[in-house]
């Protein structure tokens, strides 16, 4: 089978989010970058079902240059190869991302039995790119899975409910989104990270429409910090905790 | 008029999301999926004129429940659809938006109507917010948890309407097909009224002897950061976090954890924060109510036996 995984480099932001000085994006000189938790559950999930069922597993990513050292991480665990939708690091919105990934998808020589994507990213959180592929694609699409097999052109989803699963099955080929708790992804080993160096990365650049959904500028929320009350260092603190737990109630 | 997907009557984040819509200034119309007549009356008094009750499939089908959507929207031509900003409220907006190839702004914590729209939405799980033009018609958003408290507002009852949508096979091939209870009882994290949990400073799993013997002492749950999943000291399931739970307990307390922005997403909701850490300047404390600097293997055994001398008394 053939697997695509969709993955978004965003800044590991940290103890404190700063902004630019025109609040268009968070100030990253001195952060280094990852994948969402979600994606790299998806990225760990492709390579078990190729490792399981044989076949090829691809990462795809929508964002600048830089991006490739996302997908040279996704591909240090396993993934055989990668396609890069560059763009000039500017903010796409829902409908262009999910556009450029419809036209990707169609124009690549292997069709996918099954398209992975994060439930939703780290940093937006528009909860739609996946959505709007599949509904481009005309495919089937799960969201938000935390199990996934697939048997006989069937994958069975389960999704975490209150109360329980929720069990989906749909024929492939489909789209699902999956969350952390999926897996438990590995870590790239040394000669993971070095046969990544060689594997293909097919980069192209797609044409951005207008943004429907148009950040206009990022705001912090207010009231984050606050002064906390010290109730003492070490083990002497013990009893003012106590004390303030009793007066909670909780003692 | 303003259509607003109610997932659950009974639910909250339905009833935000209704008072949400109506804070739009429009005459509000209601669309629920399935029957669920008994909560017209409920619907009425939050300020809904029509309840459209669609008739479903059985059970929960993210494609066919947004086809219901569309085709009233159709018929209703609405300046605006709102749903709540649940995982269910956010996929069918999702499955509605590409239907109808129109943006839609999910999580909204308030929003301006006009050509565009202007809204203010969450990001990062909540530790930033994005002001956005949405350049669409109808307007679709879903409103973010806990942005404005459910409001009644007295007004009458709601006419109830029903209504059937052409459904294909297509609509139909995602639905829930078997419903698996969860095995284990216990304290849930997302209900817990004290949560005590650990980081990376614990350690080891066994480390989280002292976190489980201060949980039990207060009938708490137990929850970790991230860091500890990954490490696989805890399973998922415990985590709280923008990946993980988000938690709404009367006490937090963070033993051992630095206090990352994935973190801080899933437990701002506390009411208040305890902090148990060794640096001064770790973020956890900007987000604390209570702070206690040292080493949690020290400072939480002694919070123990300091609970059980005040109870032995």
């Amino acid at each position: 089978m053939n697997v695509l995984v969709c993955v978004k480099r965003v800044p590991l932001t940290g103890g404190k989010i700063v902004l630019t000085e025109d609040r268009q994006a968070i100030q990253t000189r001195h952060l280094g970058f990852t994948i969402s938790p979600h994606e790299e559950c998806g990225a760990e999930e492709a390579v078990r079902l190729i490792e399981q069922h044989g076949g090829s597993s691809t990462v795809l990513t929508l964002g600048p240059p830089e991006a490739e050292e996302q997908l040279r991480d996704v591909m240090a665990i396993g993934v055989d190869r990668a396609i890069h939708l560059v763009t000039d690091g500017g903010e796409w919105d829902p409908q262009a991302t999910a556009a450029a990934i419809v036209e990707a998808v169609r124009s690549d020589s292997e069709p996918y039995d099954l398209i992975l994507f994060g439930n939703e990213s780290a940093d937006s959180g528009n909860y739609q790119v996946a959505v709007r592929v599949a509904h481009a694609l005309g495919l089937p699409c799960v969201n938000g899975v935390k199990g996934l097999s697939v048997q006989d052109r069937t994958v069975r989803c389960e999704q975490e409910v209150s109360g329980g699963r929720d069990v989906y099955l749909v024929p492939t080929p489909a789209v699902v989104t999956v969350k952390e708790g999926l897996n438990l992804p590995r870590y790239p080993s040394v000669p993971g990270r070095l046969r990544a160096k060689r594997k293909p990365v097919a980069a192209s650049t797609p044409a951005r429409v207008g943004p429907r959904l148009e950040m206009v500028r990022l705001v912090l929320p207010p009231g984050s910090v606050k002064q906390a009350e010290i109730l003492g260092s070490g083990p002497e603190a013990a009893p003012a905790v106590v004390s303030m737990l009793a007066e909670l109630g909780l003692v | 008029m303003v259509l607003v997907f109610v997932e659950n009557a009974a639910d909250e984040l339905s009833q935000q999301a209704v008072t949400f819509a109506r804070g739009l200034g429009d005459e509000l119309h209601a669309v629920l999926i399935c029957g669920a007549d008994q909560d017209a009356a409920q619907l009425g008094a939050q300020g809904v004129s029509v309840i459209h009750v669609a008739e479903g499939p059985d059970g929960y089908a993210p494609a066919a429940w947004a086809q219901s959507i569309v085709e009233l929207a159709g018929l209703l031509s609405p300046s605006a659809v709102v749903g709540p900003g649940t995982d269910r409220g956010n996929e069918v907006l999702a499955h509605v938006a590409a239907r109808v190839d129109q943006p839609m702004a999910a999580n909204c914590v308030s929003v301006t109507p006009g050509a565009p729209a202007s809204v203010l939405r969450v990001r990062w799980g909540g530790s930033l917010l994005e002001e956005a033009h949405v350049h669409g018609s109808p307007m679709l958003l879903t409103v973010a948890p806990h942005a404005v408290a459910a409001q009644h507002n007295g007004a009458g009852e709601a006419a109830v309407e029903p209504f059937t949508a052409a459904l294909s096979d297509a609509d139909l091939l995602v639905k829930v097909s078997e419903q698996v209870p969860a095995a284990s009882a216990g304290v849930s994290l997302a209900d817990a009224d004290v949560v005590v949990s650990g980081g990376r400073g614990v350690g080891s799993a066994e480390g989280f002897s002292v976190i489980e013997e201060l949980a039990e002492l207060l009938g708490a749950a137990v929850g970790c950061s991230r860091a500890v999943t990954s490490a696989g000291w805890r399973p998922h399931t415990d985590q709280v976090g923008q990946t993980g739970s988000k938690i709404s307990p009367e006490i937090y307390i963070a033993c051992g954890i630095s206090g990352a922005t994935q973190h801080m997403a899933g437990c701002k909701g506390a009411k208040k924060l305890l902090a148990i850490n060794p640096d001064g300047e770790a973020s956890i404390f900007a987000g604390a109510d209570y702070a206690v600097i040292g080493d949690l293997h020290q400072i939480v055994p002694a919070i123990s036996a300091e609970i059980r001398k005040v109870r032995a008394t």
